[in-house]
């Protein structure tokens, strides 16, 4: 085993015992929110995931800024993996969300302008993936989603004022608690932070697997092309 | 033979110096495309019934009384004006390809960038004449006066339309090499699109509201977008153009 291997190996069971670590921190440290009680457990889930497809919608934006100058295939296996993790966790964010929201709220969903923003923000990056699968030649579809990536991450906080300003102008249900820095007690602040190192390690995790499963796949692209290349000549051989 | 070309194309189209200029290049480009659209009209005309048939069917899904019209008109006309935009950037850079003169458009001696914004340009001007001829249709239909407040409406709708424009005319570019490309583009673009038509369809209700009210938050969000879109298209576009 190459001390690479190793070291992702001890990466993973890192992950996997931080991840239990940050369910036990959950359920059994942050203290009982005083409304809201067990319902609130989610938020920190739901927040830990929302800054870590934070942080990979940026890893996507700089992938592609990579990729575009130094036109190397490795940054575009850098940014569809990282896109497609921050997607997962982005679709944690919006599942967990509303299951807080039901019995807070009253309702499932409001067009509030994080919510409006989250949800804008999936659907640019389902499109992100949507190109992979729609332009067969790599080095296109390698450029078309660099600059998408960079042009989707630019748009997001232009996307977010323009639905703050726009909601602003109309009531909307208010945030009850739970939001950081809104006197959030120290130990639920601790046990959040420590499930956002979970969360990261694990994008880490998934992102990496990812990555090598796209190198993979543009490695046996590679050798399929050069066997057909060869394939005539090889024939022409055999059968003089 | 084939630097002589050049250096006669340089010569015509650039004057004569050695970095190849913006304008001239935005210029021909604008003009070119005009003319092709003037052959044909096709373009022209296909988006313009579109966008009429979209404000028709909205009709049935609505009651359009003349104070509800107040409240929805605005989104109709700009969902109206971005399907139909969305559209009609599809063809923008497939012409080119069925004819493969792209490669002739990059070979030519000016700034890559003039291929843009000369299309992003043109398309402007094809999307603005829809507008033209669909606002007094929508103003007959939904019966909603927008004779006192026409500057407004006109600062708007340049302002919305630039900013559709824009990453429309970009993604185009690409998008005419993939599958279902009348399908790829309109799902990048119109969740990218998403601020222009809030501040556009908030800016046209506060102007049609009574009374009028100027939009100036809207207009600033809408500048402000068209800013960020061409920094963005203007440093992307030439890594789109290489092969």
């Amino acid at each position: 085993m190459s001390p690479n291997r190793i070291l992702w190996l001890v990466v993973k069971l890192v992950a996997a015992l931080w991840m239990a670590a940050a369910g036990y921190a959950i359920f059994f440290i942050a203290p009982d929110e005083s409304t809201m009680h067990a319902v609130q457990r989610i938020f920190y889930i739901h927040v830990s995931s929302a800054w870590t497809a934070g942080v990979g919608f940026f890893c996507v934006a700089l992938a592609g800024v990579l990729y575009l100058i130094k036109r190397e295939p490795r940054y575009d296996w850098a940014g569809i993996a990282a896109a497609e993790t921050s997607l997962v966790f982005t679709t944690v964010v919006l599942v967990t969300g509303p299951i807080w929201a039901k019995p807070i709220w009253g309702i499932w969903w409001t067009w509030d302008p994080r919510l409006t923003s989250t949800f804008v923000t999936w659907l640019m990056y389902v499109a992100y993936l949507l190109i992979r699968t729609l332009v067969d030649d790599k080095q296109r579809r390698a450029v078309l989603c660099a600059v998408y990536g960079i042009f989707a991450f630019a748009d997001v906080p232009l996307v977010f004022m323009t639905i703050r300003w726009w909601r602003g102008q109309h009531p909307s249900p208010v945030l009850a608690g739970a939001q950081p820095g809104s006197g959030l007690d120290p130990t639920m602040k601790a046990v959040l932070f420590f499930t956002w190192g979970a969360t990261l390690v694990l994008f880490a995790v998934l992102m990496r697997a990812r990555f090598r499963l796209e190198a993979i796949r543009g490695e046996t692209e590679e050798l399929r092309q050069q066997a057909e290349d060869r394939a005539p000549a090889i024939a022409a051989v055999s059968n003089p | 033979m084939a630097s002589q070309t050049q250096t006669v194309r340089e010569q015509s189209v650039i004057s004569a110096e050695a970095a190849p200029r913006l304008w001239p290049g935005l210029w021909a480009i604008f003009a070119k495309e005009v003319r092709t659209e003037l052959r044909t009209r096709e373009l022209l005309v296909t988006t313009a019934v579109f966008a009429l048939t979209v404000v028709f069917m909205f009709s049935f899904s609505f009651d359009p009384t003349s104070e509800e019209s107040r409240h929805i008109g605005p989104g109709l006309l700009w969902i109206a004006f971005l399907f139909a935009g969305t559209l009609m950037l599809e063809p923008a850079f497939l012409r080119e390809q069925s004819n493969d003169t792209l490669a002739a458009l990059r070979l030519a001696p000016i700034a890559p960038t003039a291929i843009l914004l000369g299309k992003a340009l043109s398309n402007f001007l094809f999307l603005s004449i829809t507008e033209v001829l669909l606002i007094p249709v929508f103003v007959v239909f939904y019966n909603v006066g927008v004779a006192s407040v026409l500057p407004g409406i006109i600062l708007v709708c340049v302002l919305g339309t630039l900013g559709i424009v824009i990453p429309g005319t970009l993604f185009s570019a690409v998008t005419a090499h993939a599958r279902m490309r009348e399908m790829l583009l309109p799902l990048l673009l119109l969740p990218i699109l998403t601020p222009i038509l809030i501040a556009a369809t908030e800016a046209t209700a506060s102007l049609l509201s009574d009374p009028p009210e100027w939009p100036s938050m809207g207009l600033k969000l809408l500048a402000g977008a068209d800013i960020i879109f061409l920094i963005a298209a203007y440093f992307l576009f030439d890594s789109l153009l290489e092969e």
